[in-house]
């Protein structure tokens, strides 16, 4: 059997890959959004409320959880054709913020003393096979029609519409897409954590799977994962020794080392 | 020419304002099929947003613009392109860290489907149907430019002259009936330029209208079928090079009104 403890950091490993492609995805075509933590709380909360009160079945859950967070998406998504850059960071946080404060209200999911009783369903094969499927999505649109078409709308926006590609399809598409993502995310760590409580997925969340992403590299979905393992598990390397208190401390030092050495992220390439 | 072609692009009466100026200011055009049209004027004299409007880059405060009969004044420029009208812009616009083949990939996606749900079903390192005929369009493509041997480098490592050939490719890759191209010889050397007006020619020749604008006139003159001569956002003159060449309005746009007296 494996050690309980590495098991769990292996989970969450999983889980943040999992957001952190959540992420690259609308990133891919140019989006950035400080709000993945609320499409993630959506995906949460729904399968969550489905396993336990409903008494659904785990994966069926899942994929509504990832549905519903998609369909958000999409929605948030149309004003992001007319927001850019730092404007439509800000509206992805103030996005974030709003779903935070409706779980915070929301009684039937158990307002702010949070939500329990959800059953432990995520294991450790599941969250691989997820983070491989979600790779493999990843790994399959770079390079397809459609890849090229998310890359040439990030590179000149103007060009790429110039040449017939309708920026709101491709744009909405694929922050929904992310969206969804976040949402099965959410899904999985609601029933490894079987409480939650919509403190888990404020801006502190997001802020993280933007910290691993950028760490990573944006130009490349390899960079994204590699950002997700770096901020999961470089924090329980340093739990070692007497200097507990202060490991949160060493991790913010190394992150801005790597970010001066590495400015592009750990895997800067585009390829 | 024949008399008798029906205009692939039509403009009536278009306008531009920006505040209280007009840039383009009740300009009728009539391009015609299998034509090269030239657009030439001073600088400042409305070409570029006339482009700008005939695309979509800009709507146009007033006036209509007929793509083939279909009204295009205010409608996104995807839509435009997908009528068949696609530009190349003054300062170049590729996708710099695409490849040259990767640009002009870019450009076949109007005119091939597949979304998410085929990309996700794809044999990794095998080109579908779709795909194997888009790359085999590219490279004719890129061929054709003279950039074949440069496909695999990234659009921003190549010199001026190639980036601007690779921006035609990329346009024709969306199967255009009119091409729009904005300045695109400037920077090239005469060699260059040369090379690029026979390509314009062979383009026309295969069945698609040009509407250029430059500054290199030995080029206008020696290619162009018409010739529509812009001063302060307004047609001032229009015929072909023979007679563009003897009009004392044109000079007097160019040269000042006491070069003609």
């Amino acid at each position: 059997m494996l050690d309980p403890y590495i098991e769990s950091i292996l989970i969450f490993s999983g889980i943040n890959v999992i957001l952190a492609l959540s992420l690259y995805l609308p990133v891919s075509a140019g989006l950035l959004s400080l709000g993945q933590g609320g499409f993630m709380a959506i995906g949460a909360y729904v399968s969550g409320y489905m396993t336990s009160v409903l008494g659904w079945p785990f994966a069926v859950a899942l994929i509504a959880g990832g549905v519903s967070a998609g369909i958000v998406g999409l929605l948030v998504g149309l004003p992001s054709l007319r927001i850019k850059g730092v404007y439509l960071i800000i509206m992805t946080m103030g996005f974030g913020e709003i779903v935070r404060v409706f779980f915070l209200n929301f009684e039937p999911t158990g307002a702010a003393s949070g939500m329990g009783g959800i059953p432990t369903e995520t294991t450790l094969p599941i969250v691989v096979g997820v983070t491989v499927l979600v790779l493999l999505m990843c790994f399959q649109i770079r390079g397809s029609r459609i890849g090229r078409a998310l890359e040439a709308v990030r590179e000149d926006e103007l060009a790429a519409e110039v040449i017939g590609i309708n920026l709101t399809r491709i744009k909405v598409a694929i922050f929904g897409l992310g969206a969804a993502v976040a949402g099965i995310g959410g899904g999985l760590f609601a029933h490894y954590a079987t409480f939650i409580d919509p403190g888990q997925f404020g801006f502190q969340r997001s802020a993280e799977i933007f910290i691993m992403v950028v760490l990573g590299g944006m130009g490349n979905f390899l960079g994204a994962t590699v950002g997700a393992l770096v901020v999961t598990i470089l924090p329980e390397v340093l739990r070692v020794g007497d200097m507990q208190e202060w490991r949160m401390t060493f991790f913010g030092v190394l992150l801005v080392i790597i970010m001066i050495v590495r400015p592009m992220g750990l895997i800067g390439v585009r390829r | 020419m024949n008399a008798a072609v029906s205009p692939v692009l039509e403009a009536r009466a278009l306008s531009r304002r920006f505040g209280g100026y007009f840039a383009v200011a009740e300009m009728n055009l009539t391009v015609d099929k299998r034509s090269i049209h030239a657009v030439i004027g001073p600088n400042g004299a409305g070409k570029t947003t006339l482009f700008n409007l005939i695309t979509g880059v800009l709507p146009p405060t007033m006036g209509d613009i007929l793509v083939e009969g279909t009204q295009v004044a205010g409608s996104r420029p995807d839509r435009i392109a997908r009528l068949g009208v696609v530009r190349t812009f003054q300062g170049v616009r590729l996708f710099p860290s695409m490849s040259a083949l990767e640009n002009v990939l870019v450009g076949r996606f109007c005119r091939t489907r597949g979304g998410y749900l085929a990309a996700f079903t794809r044999i990794p390192g095998k080109a579908g149907v779709t795909e194997a005929a888009s790359r085999r369009r590219a490279e004719e493509l890129l061929e054709r430019v003279g950039l074949a041997s440069r496909r695999h480098m990234r659009a921003s490592e190549l010199a001026l002259a190639d980036q601007r050939r690779l921006e035609i490719a990329r346009a024709l890759a969306t199967d255009p009936q009119l091409l729009l191209l904005d300045e695109p010889v400037a920077g090239m050397n005469p060699v260059e330029v040369q090379e690029a007006g026979e390509l314009f020619k062979s383009l026309r020749d295969e069945g698609i209208t040009i509407l250029l604008t430059e500054h290199h006139m030995s080029l206008v003159m020696a290619i162009s079928d018409q010739i529509t001569v812009m001063s302060y956002g307004r047609k001032i003159a229009e015929g072909t090079p023979e007679v563009i060449q003897r009009d004392p309005q044109v000079l007097a746009a160019y040269l000042g009104s006491e070069a003609t007296s």
